[in-house]
């Protein structure tokens, strides 16, 4: 083999080394980005927790109201015993916005005359599904509600 | 046989696949520009490599930065709980973000140094002003890029730091009130300057980084690499940029991707804890390092000079600084005529060293308190 051969020869090997680490650095770059692009089981958060513009002490025992929750509606109310719940406010049925009832003590959708108990249990009418319970907790006096 | 007309089109229907996509792109006329890109070698050609790690490192952003656009929520109930998320549960997430955030760090470290080294060897002398012009733009930009990521996880730190930034230019007569507001998307720091800083960081500055790269990156091709005054008559040696050059600048980028991933697995970015616009500031708030020689300088600021207020005056004086940067290759003009200037050395080794002083004051815990 000439020296020119041999120069040849060493030039394509140092080639090859070259393109080879390339390659393989190409590919551990892109393994970790495969798998972050791969979402993992555990489901992505949602909101923690809203500190809601009301005064628990406004909601008084056996009334309720409508409040905005990540642009939903939840219902929040007091239950004749005096304990503060809120559910999810749109009925499982057709979506109308529940409301809650003083004289039988339960959540009621006037559009077709659902109804749910305090838990949101879908107790009459047309609804299939129960309303989502969500916590409620005071913060200072200001009512504060996340998904459960 | 780029031509039209039937024996053009006859003619690109015998090419391989291989050469009629060459033909399509002009691929020998970019070939032919790159074969004749070569970088003079003289004992500062390290400083060469500067601009070229800081587009690694740019480009490595944009890469991470991307990524994440995947997994995070650009709101205030839910952002600081999508980086935990990609912090606890997303493969690799740890890794993603701690290279971002290290990775913007060390970017603008970078282009500071980048910077120092071009003013340092004149490069921005005749003909190259336009190309220090737009390069100056840019690092006002990556420091947008920096002060709008920094509040993106809304921690309790960002938060903070956002407030005080943001309130700076309020300082400004007449506009500045407006300025903060658009800044902020109301009257405070709120969940609506997230959404805002979200959207300069994600579209409004990465759009105009494409412009001022695009137009830095063409002028740097153009005029070729400046040889600093003091070696231009030996005339140097030059190696070709390809493959020369980039094979070492590559070297570079390898190293700089190492340290990356160490920095990121040995010492990932912390998160702190979640912003809640209603309490105190906690002690220690500052902003990311690069503005922390601003930040000390605003604190020593009486509250009024002379009937003007102090922090009016430090707003005026970042301004005016700002703009002679700059305009420096239009005022230094002994450089542009081939000349050395040593005033401007002496005037940016001032400036260097006073906000190296005022970085590390900003650094050591204020008097009369002891570190814990």
């Amino acid at each position: 083999m000439d020296v020119a051969d041999e120069e040849q020869s060493r030039r394509r090997w140092l080639t090859y080394l070259l393109g080879t680490s390339l390659g393989a650095s190409f590919v551990s770059f892109l393994y970790p980005v495969l798998r972050f692009i791969v979402p993992p089981v555990t489901s992505e958060p949602s909101l923690s927790d809203i500190e809601l513009d009301v005064k628990a002490s406004d909601i008084l025992p056996n009334s309720g109201r409508i409040v905005p929750f990540s642009g939903k509606p939840v219902i929040l109310f007091r239950t004749a015993a005096g304990e503060l719940k809120a559910l999810t406010a749109t009925c499982t049925h057709l979506a109308c916005t529940v409301q809650y009832r003083g004289d039988r003590s339960d959540v009621w959708c006037a559009c077709h005359n659902g109804v749910y108990d305090t838990n949101g249990t879908n107790i009459s009418g047309p609804p299939p599904k129960p309303l989502t319970k969500l916590d409620v907790a005071v913060r200072g006096d200001r009512v504060v509600i996340r998904r459960a | 046989m780029s031509s039209g007309g039937p024996e053009g089109r006859a003619a690109a229907a015998r090419l391989s696949p291989a050469a009629w996509l060459r033909d399509r792109i002009g691929w020998d006329g970019i070939a032919h520009l790159a074969a004749k890109k070569e970088v003079p070698i003289h004992r500062y050609t390290i400083f060469y490599y500067l601009g070229g790690m800081a587009l690694f490192l740019f480009l490595v952003q944009v890469a991470t930065g991307i990524l994440l656009l995947l997994y995070y929520r650009p709101s205030a109930t839910e952002a600081f709980e999508s980086v935990q998320y990609i912090m606890a549960e997303v493969p690799f997430g740890w890794l993603i973000r701690s290279i971002h955030s290290w990775g913007a760090n060390l970017f603008v470290g970078v282009v500071v140094l980048h910077m120092a080294s071009v003013f340092f060897l004149k490069a921005y002398r005749a003909p190259r002003e336009m190309t220090w012009i737009s390069g100056a733009l840019l690092l006002f930009i990556a420091l947008g890029f920096g002060f709008s990521g920094y509040l993106l996880p809304w921690n309790t730190l960002a938060f903070f730091a956002t407030k005080v930034g943001t309130d700076v230019p309020a300082q400004l007569p007449g506009i500045g009130p407006l300025l903060s507001r658009i800044l902020r998307g109301g009257s405070d720091v709120t969940g609506a300057t997230l959404s805002r800083f979200y959207g300069i960081h994600v579209a409004i500055l990465p759009a105009i980084t494409t412009l001022l790269l695009g137009v830095h990156l063409v002028l740097v091709q153009q005029k070729g690499m400046s040889v600093p005054p003091s070696l231009e008559r030996k005339k140097p040696r030059a190696m070709k940029f390809v493959p020369d050059f980039l094979l070492r600048d590559m070297v570079g980028w390898m190293i700089a991707v190492g340290l990356l991933a160490g920095l990121a697995a040995f010492l990932p970015w912390e998160l702190g804890q979640k912003a809640e616009p209603f309490s105190s500031a906690p002690a220690g708030i500052r902003p990311e390092w690069y503005f922390l020689s601003m930040f000390q300088f605003l604190k020593y600021l009486p509250a009024e000079i002379a009937g003007i207020p102090g922090e009016l005056l430090g707003v005026l004086f970042f301004g005016a600084l700002a703009a002679v940067l700059v305009l420096v290759p239009l005022l230094d003009r002994k450089a542009s005529l081939g000349r050395p200037s040593p005033w401007w050395n002496r005037l940016a080794l001032v400036a260097i060293a006073g906000a190296l002083v005022l970085t590390v004051l900003a650094l050591l815990p204020p008097p009369g308190q002891v570190k814990p």
